[in-house]
């Protein structure tokens, strides 16, 4: 029986075996793999891209303490893109599920409609969730818009939830009894996180800082998004991920919030506006920037 | 000649192909009548008795002015390659006839059939190859298009067509030949059913056989997510049982396409899954889907037992937080709203306490992860919590009807408080103009509207409809009562037209009204009757006749004036207090004297006064018989379309 490790290096194996160049997760926090620079800024544009990478994914609202057996604060995501779709990407991504040793000759799999939109991003696409004997392992999307750039060539996004992969192939109830290398389970790697995020983002967190923060945030990332100059000859210089990392703070600041249940009606739908605002922004300027 | 094309796409979402097949009915395929039919990942056209060409044509072209001279019509004749001589004359004008040959089969599929392909309309689309690039429901990636033994040579989004096919995912080949005549045999062999009949038979007898219960619409989408259906049954422990049996069932039908199992009238601990292979000797499918749907109903107890934390009372405040609409505020605002309405439709203590708790589910982890849940949990809830059983029937209750087939609520306090808010939706989304136009009514506006219709006829609630109506819900409203009344209860638009003209008051009373129309309608002297109403409407109305003096008897010639005063003085009295039928019938004996009054007077009469008085009879009658329904509003048979 393969481990929860096993499983991460067996895909990341089978994609690099498929060109794609396998990164590590991103140093800030993310809602959903998608955010990463690596998919957000790398899906604009005409550059063909293959990428893979587990991504560490954090919804604070799905925080349970440690205490339910399916929901996490904290998931671990692989993300990969593949951009342009190739015409066989879909019997790829099967042969992924056969590399993690699923046969799917002896198991039902089955793809149901599921179009993804991420508002605060500007981005959607059409596509299905992945189902495996009634269980959705995956995620399917083909982008159409991303900072609301309509999309030149259209990437493929498979995400796996590997937690729920992991679990189906070890027969387990609980992500906690996953095992995650030999002898040691996901509880004893991940609980104390799990428990003391839900603590912080439900309990401790002060709503104040957390409104202050993400008003700083914006706050330089405007200040950039004003400074880059198109015309000028060193633009490539220009901190462009810089700025869209200023993106990804304010938008897990608002999640944060929400999660305290701090936004009120007339404010989300603002909130949500003044981060799409600010993505759109550093896709429009990555674009300037890489023509 | 044989034709069979098939559209390889990746998978198409179930709910859209009826739809899509509707329009590939349609395709021109130079006479043949197309059958469709679809899975998934194809959809396919097959047609036999396809011509070879298409017919020749006689075309006529306009030539010179035969004044123009012969060397004028030479010239002409030249110009389309033929002999002077095959010129005729029509009139002063030289003519030619000119045969267009019949156009070969494969030839003009060739050129058609992509444009038709990519003119099917889908509820979204998308594009793969290119931002430039054609759009379609899924990628389109493979394309069979045979005709007899040919095939039809074309391209889309960098697809060639050809003669091969392609077999279920896993369990068939991926390169498969195939010839119109062995298309479905072939796809047979490599685990693909073709006919959506055969697939829909299949489950439905498989499953019924592991004892599901037949839900239609799982039943539709299993249907067309499957190209080779199995039916599995697999179990859950017991204990779940103890959770809700709305939960369950919504768990299983909505999150997990299961079809239920009954046993003895009561929910068993088991369900019915359909997968899109032909068997799990091992039994890992039923295993894996056991376990998620553990996992499911786990999440449902821990939903139920977190939820239990918070009473609903308490969460009225976290309202302010639930957005009802962008421009109309919060669920909070909607609940005082409604509370109000509660009030004005002297809803009882318990109707307000319901219209208070009524969306405080929202606010639940229960109702967060199924939606579909809402009321229905609220009610659960509430009654756990110890609310009034009326109230709790309320809440639980107070979303239905959902549809023209649903129910209305139970209680007298649910049909209330479902008014409340229905009205509430109705009122402030018309007042901020968000209008139902054609098919577009994103807030299911027309659904509450007949819900409303609905609840009011059946619980024969004593309100005044129109009272209940702002003016610029009027209209939008009367139309909903009259789908309802013709649509629903299969009443004819005239007799629901006569009787809501003269109503003003409940739509129970419509509906008796309605009842007592429809019965005496047959009977022998109603549509004579209801001619001659209408004749003394245009008459009134071409006099310019205003009601004002009232009828002075001395003026009444003896005879059929005299005696239809009579008759009408009788049947006036004797209908007064009568039922709505007792009335129509009495109304409905006054034919043989009004009849016999057109035939005998004058209405014009020579003498001012007499004439006055003759239309003040006429109107005083028509306005006095008209009280149940205007009868000039029935369409009599001389007259129908």
């Amino acid at each position: 029986m393969d481990c929860f490790q096993d499983t991460v290096f067996k895909l990341k194996r089978y994609w690099a075996d498929r060109g794609a160049i396998i990164q590590e997760p991103y140093d800030i926090e993310v809602g959903a793999g998608t955010m990463c620079p690596e998919t957000f800024l790398r899906v604009l544009g005409p550059q063909p891209y293959r990428v893979a990478y587990v991504q560490p994914s954090r919804r604070p609202a799905d925080g349970r303490y440690g205490e339910n057996p399916n929901r996490l604060y904290k998931h671990q995501q692989l993300q990969v893109i593949l951009k342009p779709s190739p015409e066989d990407v879909i019997d790829q991504y099967l042969g992924s599920i056969e590399a993690i040793g699923i046969d799917l000759k002896k198991h039902d799999i089955k793809f149901e409609e599921d179009n993804w939109e991420a508002p605060t991003l500007g981005a959607w696409g059409i596509g299905w969730q992945v189902m495996l004997d009634g269980l959705e392992i995956s995620q399917f999307t083909y982008f159409q818009q991303c900072g609301g750039f309509d999309l030149e060539l259209v990437p493929a996004e498979l995400t796996y939830g590997l937690e729920r992969i992991s679990a189906f192939l070890q027969g387990v109830d609980s992500v906690y009894e996953i095992e995650w290398a030999p002898g040691v389970k996901y509880a004893e790697v991940r609980f104390a996180d799990e428990l003391q995020s839900s603590v912080y983002n439900f309990e401790v967190a002060q709503i104040d800082r957390l409104r202050l923060l993400f008003n700083e945030y914006e706050a330089e990332c405007k200040r950039l998004l004003s400074l880059y100059d198109g015309k000028s000859e060193c633009k490539k210089r220009f901190p462009v991920i810089p700025a869209y990392e200023q993106v990804l703070k304010c938008s897990h600041l608002f999640n944060l919030l929400d999660a305290r249940g701090a936004i009120s009606v007339t404010e989300r739908v603002g909130m949500i506006k003044r981060v799409r605002d600010l993505a759109v922004g550093a896709a429009k300027m990555w674009v300037d920037q890489q023509a | 000649m044989n034709f069979l094309l098939e559209i390889g796409t990746e998978e198409i979402p179930h709910w859209m192909i009826p739809q899509a097949l509707d329009q590939l009915a349609r395709i021109d395929l130079l006479g043949a009548r197309p059958e469709v039919d679809a899975t998934p990942r194809r959809l396919v056209v097959r047609a036999w008795g396809v011509p070879e060409r298409t017919p020749d044509q006689e075309q006529i072209v306009k030539g010179p002015p035969v004044s123009a001279g012969e060397k004028a019509a030479a010239g002409f004749a030249k110009k389309h390659g033929v002999d002077a001589s095959a010129l005729r004359k029509l009139g002063d004008y030289y003519e030619l006839h000119k045969v267009v040959p019949g156009r070969d089969a494969f030839e003009v599929l060739a050129a058609t059939l992509p444009a038709a392909i990519l003119a099917i309309q889908w509820p979204k689309t998308m594009y793969w190859t290119s931002k430039q690039g054609p759009r379609f429901i899924r990628p389109i990636r493979w394309i069979v298009a045979l005709l007899g033994d040919g095939i039809l040579d074309f391209e889309i989004a960098g697809v060639r067509s050809g003669d091969r096919t392609r077999g279920h995912r896993r369990l068939g080949a991926a390169q498969i030949q195939v010839t119109p005549k062995n298309y479905e045999s072939e796809l047979r062999k490599n685990f693909v059913i073709v006919s959506s009949k055969e697939r829909r038979d299949k489950i439905q007898k498989e499953a019924a056989a592991l004892g599901a219960r037949l839900d239609p619409e799982i039943l539709e989408t299993l249907t067309f997510i499957t190209e080779y259906p199995t039916a599995i049954r697999g179990a859950f422990e017991t204990s779940y049982l103890s959770l809700p049996e709305e939960v369950l069932a919504t768990v299983m039908k909505h999150h997990q396409k299961y079809f239920s199992v009954e046993s003895a009238g009561k929910l068993a601990p088991a369900f019915v899954a359909v997968m899109n292979t032909n068997g799990d000797p091992e039994g890992l499918v039923k295993r894996g889907n056991e376990r998620v749907l553990r996992a499911r109903f786990n999440d449902a107890r821990f939903f139920w037992d977190t939820d239990q934390h918070r009473k609903l009372a308490d969460r009225v405040e976290d309202l302010r937080k639930v957005t009802f609409h962008a421009r109309l505020g919060s669920y909070f605002e909607k609940t005082q709203r409604v509370i109000a309405l509660v009030e004005e439709l002297a809803g009882n203590e318990h109707a307000r306490r319901a219209a208070l708790l009524s969306k405080t589910d929202l606010t639940t982890e229960m109702v967060k992860e199924f939606t579909e849940l809402q009321g229905v949990v609220g009610g659960l809830y509430a009654r756990a919590q110890g609310e009034p059983e009326a109230v709790a029937r309320a809440i639980y209750d107070h979303y239905r009807p959902a549809g023209m087939e649903d129910e209305i609520p139970s209680t007298r306090e649910g049909q209330i408080v479902s008014i409340a808010d229905k009205l509430d939706t109705l009122r402030e989304c018309f007042r901020i103009g968000l209008i139902p136009t054609g098919s577009k009514d994103p807030f299911a506006l027309r659904r509450a509207a007949q819900g409303i219709v609905k609840i009011l006829v059946e619980a024969k609630l004593e309100y005044d409809f129109y009272a209940l109506l702002t003016p610029e819900l009027t209209d939008f409203m009367l139309e909903r009562v009259q789908h309802y009344f013709r649509e629903v209860r299969g009443f004819k638009y005239d007799e629901v037209n006569a009787v809501l003209a003269s109503s003003r008051g409940t739509l129970a009373d419509v509906e008796q009204r309605l009842i007592a129309l429809a019965q005496v309608r047959p009977t022998e002297n109603f549509e004579p009757l209801a001619a001659s109403f209408k004749r003394i409407r245009n008459i009134l109305k071409q006099a310019g006749f205003e009601a004002g003096a009232s009828l002075q008897e001395s003026l009444l010639e003896p005879g059929p004036e005299r005696d239809l005063y009579d008759a009408y003085q009788r049947v006036r009295q004797r209908i007064q207090g009568a039922g709505y039928r007792a009335a129509l019938e009495g109304i409905a004996s006054l034919r043989p004297s009004v009849d016999l009054f057109f035939d005998k007077v004058l209405v014009n009469a020579g003498d001012p006064a007499v004439r006055v008085n003759r239309l003040t009879l006429l109107s005083d009658l028509l306005t006095e018989f008209s009280t149940v329904a205007d009868f000039s509003e029935i369409v009599t048979s001389g007259e129908q379309k």
